[in-house]
């Protein structure tokens, strides 16, 4: 591979990383715009979701070995397992908000994160438990076609990733920018005794909250267990802690900056597995997010000032 | 009751806390439909925890608060937006990070989507022109009077029959205080009760049919706008140079 093929390779590999790690940074944004909770359950509800597509996909006859799809059986399978996948991560996570933190609503302190940490604990222990410690093998039915750039190539596989990410991202921005709920959504996340004022219930938008931003971490998942062919109980705290540290980078709260962040953090894995070592890409992605919050402390695209009052 | 007007709202011996913090003790207002009341005070005597408490931000833990006819006190916030009490909040409180636009959607959030919204978009740009020009622009980049014009009229959106204001003239200039209280009065002859927390007490005074003085979380003094003018302890506390605490 050439010098520049190596490049674009890479370059390919991140974006569909990246858009990964955006989609799972997306929830913790959503609930932190909403409530100010960091919500490490996140984690595990995206591990949950690789569980749970691999389950769907050996409902049809996929698990371990590989057997390739085609057509219409393809996709048909591939949008079953992703619906239920997120549906079903959406109902984990408004159950987690309605279980272990709606009781804590109003309580000062780091009392709902702390709970959250519990959370996700619990939520990793009962999938070893049920599932067993072992890493599983994640079938991936779809063929390697690929288009070749000179000795670069972009997978089938890839492509989906692309275009799945850009309909949810793009679903989920007009859905806050334009729907009535999104609207509350937004409203309540700028002054949630002013939203609570015009009549929004605030339980339905926390709940909203939690759902879209479970349902994409279940996709997340989804893509994690293609891209990597494997999953087990402990996936969600690195590539959780990666896609947290994506929302952070992108400025905390902030949708666009969730995606950029997410973006940046799969190139970085992608770049740093090539050119200076896998092991590498997490103190590459560390260090990152040090700097960034030394020089501006609310991320690439965050308001420093509060506007709540 | 002033006049014999239907009631609109009562306190009926409400007590208000924070945990400990006793704020409305035994409070008694009776809101009849149609008037303008103002309610005056000094700094931290309850008057936002009264709006709190009419919105449902804080409940009581004794007493009824009646809105035409009915207790509203243990109904959530949305409910009685329903029911037609909008608030015009302390400090403006608009989503900044939303148009202009979408905060006068918001005021209508409890309504169904349909022609009386157009309608009412129209009264609002119609009271306040300027507020039609910024209609795309982001709430958090106006100038404080016309925050103001935006916050009423996403009061005004709820199709309200009762407006809380929380120091309206708080932050405007004379001029501009002069142009809200004129505002508010022609929307009051549009039928609206109105409901009104003032420091400035003599403009309130000078628009307001009753007035409520409240001091240290109880009510001291009410009754026509006209005779607490003339009041001495109204005078000296509240339409003097300094805030004297009264005996
Ligand atoms: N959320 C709260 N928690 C605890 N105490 C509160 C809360 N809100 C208000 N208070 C206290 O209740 C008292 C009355 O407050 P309130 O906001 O009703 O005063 P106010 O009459 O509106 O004063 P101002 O003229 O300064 O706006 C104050 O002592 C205040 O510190
Ligand atoms: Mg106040």
């Amino acid at each position: 591979m050439s010098p520049f093929d190596l490049l674009l390779q890479q370059f390919v590999n991140g974006l569909s990383l990246g858009a990964m790690y955006a989609l799972l940074a997306l929830g913790f944004t959503i609930v932190y715009g909403i409530m100010e909770l960091i919500n490490f359950s996140h984690f595990n509800v995206f591990m949950i979701g690789s569980f749970v597509a691999m389950g769907v996909l050996s409902l049809f006859g996929l698990s371990g070995q590989t057997v390739l799809l085609h057509g219409f059986p393809l996709v048909g399978v591939l949008v079953v397992a992703l619906v239920v996948t997120m549906v079903a991560c959406g109902m984990l996570g408004v159950g987690i908000e309605r279980l272990a933190l709606r009781p804590l609503r109003g309580v000062q302190g780091p009392m709902a994160m702390i709970t959250t940490i519990g959370v996700s604990y619990v939520l990793s222990n009962a999938v070893m438990l049920t599932m067993g410690a072992n890493t599983k093998n994640f079938p991936n039915p779809i063929p390697s076609v690929a288009l070749h750039i000179g000795t670069a190539q972009i997978t089938v596989f890839q492509f989906i990733i692309w275009a799945l990410s850009a309909v949810l991202m793009g679903g989920l921005y007009l859905f806050v920018q334009r729907s009535k709920l999104g609207k509350a959504m937004r409203a309540t996340a700028q002054d949630p005794d002013a939203a609570l004022m015009m009549g929004v219930d605030v339980n339905r938008v926390i709940m909203t909250a939690f759902f879209l931003g479970s349902a994409l971490a279940g996709a997340a998942g989804f893509i994690f267990g293609l891209y990597y062919n494997f999953t087990n109980f402990g996936i969600g705290f690195t590539a959780g802690l990666r896609a947290f540290t994506a929302a952070v980078l992108g400025g905390i709260g902030n949708i666009p900056g969730a995606m950029i962040g997410g973006l940046l953090i799969g190139l970085i894995e992608a770049m740093a597995g090539q050119y200076i070592g896998a092991k590498w890409a997490d103190v590459i992605i560390f260090s990152l997010l040090v700097l960034v919050l030394v020089c501006r402390p609310a991320g690439l695209l965050g308001r420093l000032a509060p506007t709540k009052s | 009751m002033a006049g014999g007007l239907p009631p609109m709202l009562e306190f009926r011996n409400v007590n208000t806390y924070y945990g400990d913090l006793h704020v409305l003790k035994d409070v008694n207002y009776n809101l009849g439909a149609g008037e303008i009341i103002c309610l005056l005070g000094g700094n931290a005597c309850g008057k936002s925890t009264t709006m709190k408490t009419i919105m449902g931000i804080v409940r009581p833990t004794s007493g009824e608060v009646v809105f035409e006819g009915e207790r509203i006190d243990r109904l959530p916030t949305a409910e009685r937006v329903k029911r037609g009490i909008a608030p015009v909040l302390e400090a403006r409180r608009l989503f900044p990070r939303m148009t202009v636009f979408e905060n006068l959607e918001m005021g209508a959030f409890t309504r169904k989507r349909g022609a009386d919204f157009d309608q009412d978009l129209e009264r609002v740009y119609t009271l306040f022109p300027r507020v039609k020009e910024r209609r795309e622009q982001q709430a958090g980049t106006l100038s404080g009077g016309e925050q103001q014009m935006v916050a009423i009229g996403r009061a005004l959106m709820a199709r309200p029959k009762l407006i809380c204001m929380d120091e309206p003239s708080m932050g405007l200039s004379p001029l501009f205080v002069e142009q809200t209280f004129d505002i508010i009065q022609q929307i009051n002859r549009q039928g609206v009760t109105i409901f009104m927390v003032e420091q400035n007490a003599a403009m309130a005074l000078s628009i307001a049919h009753r007035a409520y003085v409240l001091q240290t979380g109880r009510v001291v003094l009410s009754g026509p706008a006209a005779e607490m003018r003339e009041n001495e302890h109204v005078r000296d506390a509240y339409l003097g140079e300094m805030q004297v605490v009264a005996a």
